[in-house]
């Protein structure tokens, strides 16, 4: 009798069906506001991004490679852990993005949530966000520009913690010499959204 | 310690929702499994942000599970569905050998039937079982066999 109650419903069956109820579940804990962290992917010409939305705002974005699981789990302890792949939440941020890669917007319109940046972070982060499309900034000027003038190595390090890449712009910024300097998502990365933005030259009474 | 965070709940989806999903197959039905599932979820994920991980989760949504599961035979007394009107979402073809099987399990109260698909079909111990109905250990073990009986004698 026992092993023909096992046999009632196989594993398979319930894996398959839970995978599909697991869609409906997404959707319907979204649309019911329970979702703190929303995950979704962008397809890009420098990969496949990672991106969280939360209700705030856009909260995250990784390049391929880095590893999400470690960063879902800080967006668990940092944030909430009601974190669950998006069903709409992120398809502004995709189409904004799959813009900017196309060359279409030279200007992200979307809110952030700068949670996950340190408050020194932020100030830096906030900066960056001023140095427009096509345009390059140092860190020298970064650090005189948050009032923190000799500050240029700190400012690297910040902007090296980044946690909203691309939207938040910090490849606009380079050293004094104009080389590329570095990149949390590697130098050949940094190039490219130079490049896209029309490769611009270091102004150097900016 | 005593205040971990709980894991992501994409996460926590993915290593309950089998077992969850096959719990509830058995204990409110294949055409109703859907439906306490998501209950059973979006329930879960309600107080989620404020859970502590004592690193028994799985007991955890079992619970919220065997009490969905309550509320939903509840309902179905005081309001029973319209059945021949609605056709069901999901079609469940069971075995013909699994047929009676079916029938005798759906014909149970639902406390044993509970009991019975916790103890029987996830391998659960008495004492979670317990946890899961609200009860004593010993009342556990009394739904658990009465509900066995029951089909044994069903099934003879």
């Amino acid at each position: 009798m026992t092993n023909d109650l096992r046999r009632l419903v196989s594993a398979t069956e319930a894996r398959s069906r839970a995978r599909a109820a697991n869609d409906v579940l997404r959707r319907a804990a979204e649309e019911a506001g329970r979702v703190d962290v929303a995950l979704g992917t962008v397809d890009s010409p420098i990969g496949q991004l990672f991106v969280a939305v939360t209700p705030r705002g856009l909260v995250c974005v990784a390049f391929e490679g880095e590893d999400r699981e470690s960063l879902v789990r800080r967006f668990a302890s940092a944030l909430s852990p009601r974190v669950l792949a998006a069903v709409r939440a992120t398809d502004d941020v995709r189409r904004q993005l799959d813009e900017y890669f196309a060359g279409a917007r030279p200007r992200f319109e979307l809110r952030l949530d700068r949670r996950l940046m340190t408050p020194f972070a932020r100030d830096v982060l906030d900066a960056t966000a001023h140095v427009a499309f096509g345009h390059l900034a140092t860190y020298g000027s970064v650090a005189a520009r948050i009032g923190h003038p000799k500050a240029a190595r700190a400012v690297g390090a910040a902007l090296g913690s980044n946690p909203i890449p691309i939207v938040v712009p910090c490849h606009r910024v380079v050293g004094a010499s104009g080389a590329l300097t570095g990149y949390a998502g590697g130098l050949d990365r940094k190039a490219f959204l130079l490049r896209l933005e029309g490769d611009p030259v270091l102004d150097r009474d900016a | 310690m005593g205040t971990r965070t709980p894991p992501p709940f994409e996460e926590f989806l993915a290593a309950q929702g089998d077992v969850v999903m096959r719990f509830l197959l058995v204990a409110v039905g294949p055409e109703h499994a859907d439906d306490a599932y998501q209950e059973t979820f979006l329930s879960a994920l309600r107080g989620y942000a404020r859970v502590r991980d004592d690193g028994r989760l799985d007991r955890w949504i079992l619970r919220i599970a065997s009490r969905t599961a309550i509320d939903h035979h509840r309902r179905r007394v005081r309001r029973p569905a319209p059945t021949a009107a609605i056709p069901e979402r999901q079609v469940h073809d069971p075995e013909p050998a699994d047929a009676a099987l079916w029938s005798a399990v759906g014909a149970l109260p639902t406390k044993q039937r509970i009991a019975v698909v916790l103890r029987h079909v996830l391998d659960r111990p008495y004492e979670e079982i317990a946890d899961a109905l609200a009860c004593s250990v010993d009342a556990a073990r009394a739904n658990v066999s009465a509900g066995l009986k029951t089909l044994r004698e069903q099934m003879r």
